[in-house]
């Protein structure tokens, strides 16, 4: 069981929270404009890492903000949260943005 | 009985405080301070159970936590609990248990056939034997759930109750031995927040097994009295006792199981009868100490047979004689000590047959002084007895200690007592994904690089003297303060002065080797829980499994409630002899947890019955009682399924409901529809993105029904949405969806739209809702409305207006699910009784109606309105319900681009069409599956299914809604459905609205 560090609440335990996937997947601005494949890869698919992921939170049971942690998923090991809308820290781990 | 082989004094029980117990029928007694087994072996018993696979008889291995033999179903009727470890259970007075895996008698046991027939019974029997054909595997599982199995769950509800308690510290300590409780000593004296656990009910572990050592010049006995008061009297110091940490998981979060009552013969109702601790730590030390082997050797499960340091602690701490003649078997120091301990009891002791050479150490030194028979060299090949160990039979090894010479003499006891050295119990350590490594010189395997903020001391970091135990805990206990971050305030203290001897030498003899020919040798158990053989993990290499984690999964080793306790450095070892390997090339296998095995009840706790979720009720709901309402469950909501009058049946109740609303007026709670306030100057754009239809142009007072997706296009919900001012808008959901919406709202807004200004506000319980529906409805609300126009055109449908009704604050919305003209009354939920007593006063004279949410579902079918949840099932989008009309092409909105990709225009998707019987009366399953045409057997082409069907009173037949593959283009086509006595029946493709498609009766 995590411990989670909200950005606004402080570190809490997991089962606060809600996952909520892959972060920095950007909605397409002009959707009518895009391809069938390329609208189809930004509602299904998501990358599966191996190392440091930038992922989504909801602290559904506290303050109810969505903000995004940079986690490993192997060793689980919690690197950083940060607001959504805000730039990922600088993480000599972070193989992917 | 009489406990004969209880010694006259010493040990660690109460010899005042007699216990009377119950094991398979016999009744005996035994002392306070007792374990079930200490006390059966108090009374000579050792037969205590059967084997898994051959039902051998089996008896007290262990005196531990490692016990995999003596298994036995405590206690009776709902509280019943089996395969609980004897050696662990805490004797009470009134103690009931039963041994397991024996039919019709544990003497008598017909399964033992198995043991005669073991050759058809190898490695992996399960998988060859049940592979094929699939449909025997039936008649298997029968014979064997019948002649095995470990014990029985009980039939009853538990009875009991359990309680889970979180909690945080600095300092977790895991094990009271001598390291532990020097950790804990450590880390208390800094001032740390310490929790230290320990699964046993007495502290000190290990001290208790031996005799006449002494911790700083006095007894272990008085430090370990002291070491308790101390930290007794340390504020941020909590002891816990007969508590298990089961679990190690990520974040340095470890599960602890607290045994509060299970011990006691009188047990407090009031108090719970486990406690599940979800503890966060700081830092972990582990000091969980080590388990002794067993050797490997013909025949080594006759019950007698036990490991060396379970017959010390026997006799030091439980006053236990385990026999009355003993062998000792060893490859180390540990048996020479039994076998000192065990005469100093007054034992026999036959022989110490040791397999190494030239056996060195003070312990065998002492042996040799106290004038024991030492044979030096040799080896146990085989042993005789049926339910209790006889004779052993010894022979020489060559210089090696590879090969048996000739069969030597053949010893008598009733004990043989054994070493094959000692594993650190490294089960927590292996869970927190902690690296363990191979030592060569000790034997075994110890904690290498850790993963998590902990770390390890005593005999489970490979240290086995009992000054190095006390060193190391020390040093653990102040590094794990230091870690925490915490200040060391006083001082930690020194470490006291205690001897060192450990078991070494030893000679390491994975398998020990036989006089006879491979395969007439008797049985040579590895894992006597699961019953696996040397030989049985040679054929698994045989066979081809080479990886260790296969050769455990194919044998069974290691696996289910045993977790290799005691057999898993033996399975190394003798897979490692057989592939020509060193053992750390072979590795090891994981540990899983429950370190032992956990009962349900405490991860229920205390969230059973009716607080394992919020059953949510309406401030109408006693008045629903009184009517006799039938409820059903809504999410989490309670509501009204229909209302039966004495004597009426629920398709008459639904039918009368139906009818009343049609045809005069119905009045149902809609309390419980999810409302969300929203308020901000971007509302409108907010609703334009998150519905399908556009929201820009809705004036002040009108409402709007809209559909609402995700991303993928699929609906997700729909509901009315009323514009009450400029900025200022209400949404209803679905009952059941009213928190997914809110949260699906709350993303958009922070995550893709943070610069809309837009509050959301969840409503729900602030409002309580009574809808009244059919021909009267007006004339009704006209009688205790004030302050609103109800004309037609004042408040025509799809409007909302604030005003009075009977005297109460109301909000009055002109919008209908039933296809009637019909009223939403909302006013503060704590005037939602009297609102709704009021209505059915005035409406009296109409014959006004409660109807349920049976009828609700079906007037609106009657319309062909839709239920999300009922008509969707997450793969359906607006087009495929024939609601395109809802559809805005102008503007974007979530899930708008998927709905034009190629798969979700195709023309053979399933869309939503209605459907009538050929027999009217014949209706129809919700699921029911439909074909084009019935053919002699299956299987048959689906091209759909049922989701909704009633009976429809208005119409006077059967009516039902599909989704249909291509349905639209089917109208008026035929379509067979399969009925539940498995015959089918005809059925014409309709649309899906069944009455006054022209909406005339909502409009008047
Ligand atoms: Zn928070």
């Amino acid at each position: 069981m995590l411990v989670i560090p909200c950005p606004y609440c402080g570190p809490r335990c997991e089962i606060e929270f809600s996952y909520g996937g892959q972060a920095h997947i950007a909605r397409p601005e002009d959707s009518a404009a895009i391809s069938d494949e390329t609208w189809a890869d930004y509602v299904f698919l998501r990358d599966n890492t191996k190392g440091v992921f930038l992922e989504r939170w909801v602290h559904a049971h506290g303050c109810r903000q969505w903000f995004n942690v940079a986690r490993h998923t192997v060793t689980y090991e919690i690197l950083a949260s940060y607001e959504t809308g805000a730039k990922p820290p600088k993480l000599d781990f972070v193989t992917q943005v | 009985m009489t406990q004969s082989f209880r010694l006259p004094e010493g040990g660690l029980i109460d010899r005042s405080h007699r216990l009377g117990f119950r094991f398979d029928g016999r009744d005996y007694m035994g002392y306070a301070g007792d374990t079930l087994a200490s006390a059966l072996l108090a009374n000579g018993v050792h037969l205590v159970g059967r084997s898994y696979k051959y039902h051998r008889p089996r008896g007290i291995l262990s005196a531990g936590a490692e016990e995999p033999n003596a298994l036995v179903q405590l206690g009776e009727g709902a509280r019943s609990e089996p395969n609980l470890r004897a050696t662990q259970i805490d004797l009470f007075d009134g103690l009931r248990a039963r041994s397991q895996n024996r039919w019709p008698s544990l003497n008598f046991d017909i399964g033992a056939l198995n043991n005669g027939l073991s050759r058809f019974l190898p490695a992996g029997f399960y998988y060859k034997t049940f592979m094929w054909p699939a449909s025997f595997w039936m008649k298997y599982e029968y014979i064997i759930r019948h002649a095995a199995g470990l014990g029985e769950a009980p039939r009853e509800r538990d009875p009991d109750h359990y309680d889970k308690t979180f909690a945080h510290c600095d300092v977790l300590v895991v094990g009271a031995g001598p390291a532990g409780l020097a950790a804990a000593l450590a880390a208390g004296r800094s001032g740390a927040r310490v929790i230290l656990a320990e699964q046993d009910s007495i502290l000190g572990g290990s001290l208790w097994s031996g005799s006449g050592e002494t911790i700083g010049g006095e007894p272990v006995q008085e430090w370990i009295a002291t070491t308790r008061r101390e930290l007794e009297g340390m504020e941020e110091v909590t002891i816990l006792t007969r508590t298990l940490a089961y679990g190690y998981f990520d974040h340095n979060f470890v599960a602890l199981v607290e045994r509060v009552t299970d011990h006691l013969s009188d047990r407090p109702a009031a108090l719970p009868r486990q406690r599940l601790w979800k503890l966060r730590a700081k830092q972990v030390v582990l000091a969980t100490g080590a388990i002794e082997r067993p050797l490997v050797f013909a025949d080594n499960d006759r019950p007698g047979i036990m490991l060396a340091d379970a017959c010390r602690t026997y006799v030091n701490r439980f006053a236990v004689r385990p026999g009355k003649k003993a062998v000792v078997f060893t490859n180390n120091e540990s048996g020479h000590l039994a076998a000192l301990d065990m005469a100093a009891a007054g034992i026999n002791i036959a022989a110490i047959v040791d397999l190494r050479e030239d056996p060195m150490g003070s312990a065998s030194e002492r042996a040799e002084a106290a004038g024991l028979r030492v044979v030096p060299g040799s080896a146990v090949v085989g042993t005789g007895g049926q339910r209790r160990v006889k004779q052993v039979h010894i022979a020489r090894l060559n210089a090696d200690g590879t090969q048996a010479l000739a069969a030597g003499e053949t010893l008598d006891c009733d004990v043989l007592a054994m070493s094959g050295g000692w594993s650190p119990t490294l089960h927590l350590f292996s869970q927190s994904r902690g690296k363990v490594r191979f030592d060569a010189d000790l034997g075994c395997f110890v904690p290498g690089a850790s993963a998590q903020a902990e770390r390890s001391a005593g005999a489970c970091n490979g240290a086995f003297g009992l000054s190095d135990c006390l060193a190391q805990g020390f040093a653990a206990g102040k590094q794990a303060v230091k870690d925490a971050g915490l200040k060391i305030g006083r001082q930690a203290g020194a470490t006291p002065r205690a001897g060192n001897d450990d078991f070494l030498p030893a000679r390491w003899t994975w398998e020990v080797p036989s006089d006879k020919p491979s395969g007439r040798a008797g049985k040579a158990f590895v894992d006597f829980q699961n019953d696996v053989t040397a030989n049985d993990l040679k054929l698994a290499l045989r066979e081809g499994y080479q990886s260790i984690e296969h050769v455990k999964r194919y044998t069974a080793t290691g696996m289910g409630t045993d977790q290799g306790k005691t057999g898993n450095v033996n399975a190394i070892g003798i897979v490692a002899a057989a592939q020509g390997r060193e053992i750390p090339d072979v590795g090891v296998t994981t540990f899983r947890p429950p370190y032992t095995p956990v009962t349900f009840g405490v991860f229920a706790g205390r969230d059973v019955d009716g607080l394992l979720d919020p059953n949510r009720k309406t401030p109408i709901h006693s008045w629903h009682e009184q009517a006799g309402a039938v409820f059903e469950d809504v999410g989490q909501w309670k509501r009204p399924w229909y209302f039966p009058k004495a004597g009426e049946s629920m398709s008459q109740a639904v039918k009368r409901e139906v009818k009343a609303t049609r045809e005069s007026i119905g009045i149902m709670d809609a309390t419980t529809l999810g409302k969300i306030d929203i308020q901000g100057k971007d509302s409108a754009e907010f609703l334009n993105r998150i519905y399908t239809n556009a929201w820009s142009k809705l004036a002040v007072g009108r409402c709007r029904y809209g559909l609402m997706l995700n991303e993928a296009g699929m609906v997700i919900d729909d509901g009315v949405t009323a514009r009450l001012d400029d900025f200022h808008y209400l949404m209803t959901t679905t009952t059941g969806n009213a928190a997914p919406v809110l949260a699906h709202l709350e993303e958009y807004l922070q995550t893709e739209w943070p610069d809309l200004d837009v509050h959301l506000t969840s409503v729900t319980e602030q409002f309580a809702t009574a809808t009244i529906a059919g021909p009267n409805a007006r004339a009704l609300l006209a009688e205790l409305a004030e302050g609103i126009d109800l004309a037609p055109q004042a408040l025509p449908h799809m409007s909302i207006r604030d005003g009075r009704v009977a005297g109460i604050d109301a909000r009055i919305a002109r919008i209908s699910f039933t296809g009637e003209m019909s009223y939403e009354i909302n006013v503060p939920a704590s005037c939602g009784l009297a609102l709704w007593q009021a209505l059915m006063t005035a409406g009296a004279k109409y014959g006004i109606t409660p109807y349920g949410t049976e009828a609700m579902h079906v007037l609106r079918a009657e319309k062909g309105f839709i239920i999300v949840g009922q008509e969707t099932d997450g793969s359906v989008t607006p087009i495929d319900l024939g609601m395109d009309w809802i559809v805005s092409k102008k503007k974007d909105f979530v899930g708008k681009r998927s709905l034009t990709r190629p798969d979700m225009i195709k023309s053979d998707r399933k869309q939503l069409v209605g459907l009538l019987t050929d027999d009217p009366k014949e209706i129809l399953a919700e699921g029911a599956q439909l074909v084009e045409r019935v053919l002699p057997a299956p299987p048959m082409p689906m091209i759909g299914h049922v989701t909704s069907s009633y009976e429809s009173p208005n119409l006077g037949r059967s009516i039902a809604l599909a989704l249909i593959k291509g349905g639209r283009a089917r109208m008026g086509q035929k379509v067979q459905a399969s009925l539940a006595n498995g015959g089918t029946i005809a059925c014409t493709v309709t649309g899906p609205v069944f009455l006054d498609p022209e909406g005339t009766r909502l409009n008047d």
